[in-house]
């Protein structure tokens, strides 16, 4: 199939009121062309090939395993390591310390202005990071924060998956950045989209009647 | 009038209803599979095993749904329009036999509510009628789509009926009687008894005619979702939208048992498979292949049907006819 499509000679001619009309020189002009065209077209039973290219199809997609469709919560089509989603902070593989030196870089170069620490000195005179949180809510996943990062502290993991319904589950400060033992002595940060004082108060179960 | 024939066509007209209209929502759920593998997709798949119980829940949410009249709609022929779709298409099955004879302890069921002696006349009239159902719908609808959808309705009509009429008059030559039992009957003798095989211009004209009047794919003129929204139906919704749907699908089994009688050789049976699976069978495979074209072909445009009808295969029937005749004669 496909082969037997021939060139058209297509020449043009401009009109005296400047329209340009085309010239397809393959339609047919006299009644027994037509008739002709009608017949090759009947008898090429290119409508079996039409039926032919869908029943392969099927067959390719049920027994073949080639089916398109990726049953989206239960499989997961592979992302590229390359991907920016929700941010990771990473630590130091020999000695287990945060990476992160409490530089700040990527608290001021956010330009959506939702990055926040805290940082203090610790027992041993290093500077250590306190608190870090992102309101996911408001970052844009410029990436301008894990450019800045001096460290390779910062980065952007494949975790793309934070729709939610509330706007305190957009911190993700618990279950990303500052360590759980710490969570107790965490501290809010106001601002667009930040949770509000009384947000444990208005947090409330996912409702189940969709 | 006998009390039990009485009582007996009551429970068959019961169990036609019943059954196609179950079929026929069955059919929506065979139909989007098909489709989906076709296009390498699952189709419907989460509600029930494989999806099945899907067709429930397009029910409730068909049922549940307003009943919604446009404010410039004609209000009785809206609302009546749907009712004759459904209605002409569950009349139509009266003189279809769909399965051979049985017998239930002494008592000899034919599975055909109405032998009338005109069956096919009967059957084709019918079917005709239901397209005042779209025609209706789309003039009362005060929509300009759905305006267009009963001009096509027309377009339509005027288009295949008269080659569905001349493409079984032939069969019907060599038949001589319009009973689709007598047809059946005609056919007794195996694969080479079948009608296709005298008559495969017949068949084929009958079959594309048979499109026409479903409004399957090749020429669903009437709703083309690309061109004019919904067609007829654009202003429908609710069951009443679901009564067109279940009169199409009826009509659709209508035609395929028709093919299925007048040429695959109707509920006869084949080989070592008894007619009444045999017929089953013929009806699903010829279902099978209105699914596969709706996959495959594309729509064309109503001066295309127009054309097509009446420059092409009226022609043909005719010449077929005149063959037909001949080789009687002879």
């Amino acid at each position: 199939m496909g082969t037997h499509i021939e060139e058209k000679e297509i020449t043009q001619t401009v009109e005296s009121d400047g329209y340009i009309t085309v010239h397809d020189g393959k339609y047919p002009d006299t009644g027994w062309k037509e008739f002709k065209q009608v017949m090759s077209r009947t008898l090429k039973t290119e409508l079996f090939g039409g039926l032919k290219i869908t029943f392969n199809n099927m067959i390719d997609a049920l027994f073949k395993n080639q089916m398109h469709t990726i049953r989206y919560p239960i499989e997961k089509l592979p992302i590229s390591p390359r991907y920016r989603a929700v941010h990771k902070i990473l630590g130091l593989l020999e000695s287990g310390n945060n990476r992160c030196i409490g530089c700040g870089l990527c608290e001021k170069i956010c330009i959506a202005n939702c990055i926040r620490m805290d940082t203090k000195i610790d027992e041993n005179s290093r500077k250590e990071v306190s608190e870090y949180t992102i309101n996911l809510g408001r970052c844009i996943f410029c990436g301008y924060c894990a450019e800045v990062c001096p460290e390779l502290a910062i980065v952007h993991g494949g975790r793309y998956e934070n729709a939610s319904e509330q706007r305190a589950h957009f911190v993700l400060k618990d279950d990303l950045l500052t360590p759980l033992d710490f969570l107790k002595d965490q501290k809010e940060y106001p601002g667009f989209g930040a949770p509000s004082d009384d947000a444990d108060d208005k947090i409330q179960k996912t409702p189940l009647a969709y | 009038m006998d009390p039990i024939y009485f009582l007996e066509t009551i429970v068959k007209i019961l169990v036609v209803l019943l059954v196609f209209s179950a079929l026929a929502g069955f059919t929506t759920y065979f139909e989007r599979k098909v489709l989906a593998f076709m296009q390498r997709r699952l189709g419907p798949v989460h509600v029930g095993p494989a999806g099945l119980l899907q067709v429930l829940c397009d029910g409730i949410k068909l049922f549940t749904k307003e009943d919604f009249v446009p404010q410039n709609a004609n209000k009785p022929i809206f609302m009546i329009a749907p009712v004759i779709t459904a209605a002409t298409a569950f009349i139509a099955m009266s003189a279809i036999p769909f399965l051979p004879e049985f017998t239930i302890g002494n008592h000899t069921v034919t599975p055909i509510i109405s032998d009338v002696n005109v069956g096919l006349l009967f059957v084709l009239g019918v079917m005709a009628t239901g397209l005042y159902g779209p025609l209706l719908a789309g003039m009362a609808s005060g929509n300009k789509w759905a305006l267009l959808g009963g001009a096509r309705t027309a377009i339509q009509l005027l288009s295949y009926e008269i080659v569905t009429g001349l493409s079984i008059l032939a069969p019907l030559m060599l038949i001589g009687s319009l009973s689709l039992i007598d047809i059946n009957n005609y056919q007794t003798g195996g694969l080479t008894d079948w009608l296709i095989w005298t008559q495969p211009v017949a068949f084929i004209l009958f079959l594309i005619a048979g499109f026409a009047e479903t409004n399957r794919t090749p020429f669903d003129l009437l709703e083309h979702e690309a061109e004019i929204i919904a067609g007829y139906a654009t202003e429908y919704s609710g069951m009443r939208w679901g009564m067109f749907f279940i009169g199409e699908y009826a009509n659709l089994f209508t035609i395929s048992f028709l093919a299925a009688i007048i040429f695959l050789g109707g509920f006869n049976d084949l080989w070592f498979i008894p007619g009444g699976i045999a017929i089953i069978l013929k009806v699903m495979l010829l279902i099978f292949f209105f699914l596969w074209t709706r996959a495959s072909w594309p729509h064309v445009r109503p001066d295309q049907l127009m054309w097509l009808c009446w420059k092409v295969l009226m022609p043909i029937a005719v010449i077929n006819i005149i063959v037909t005749g001949v080789v009687i004669m002879l």
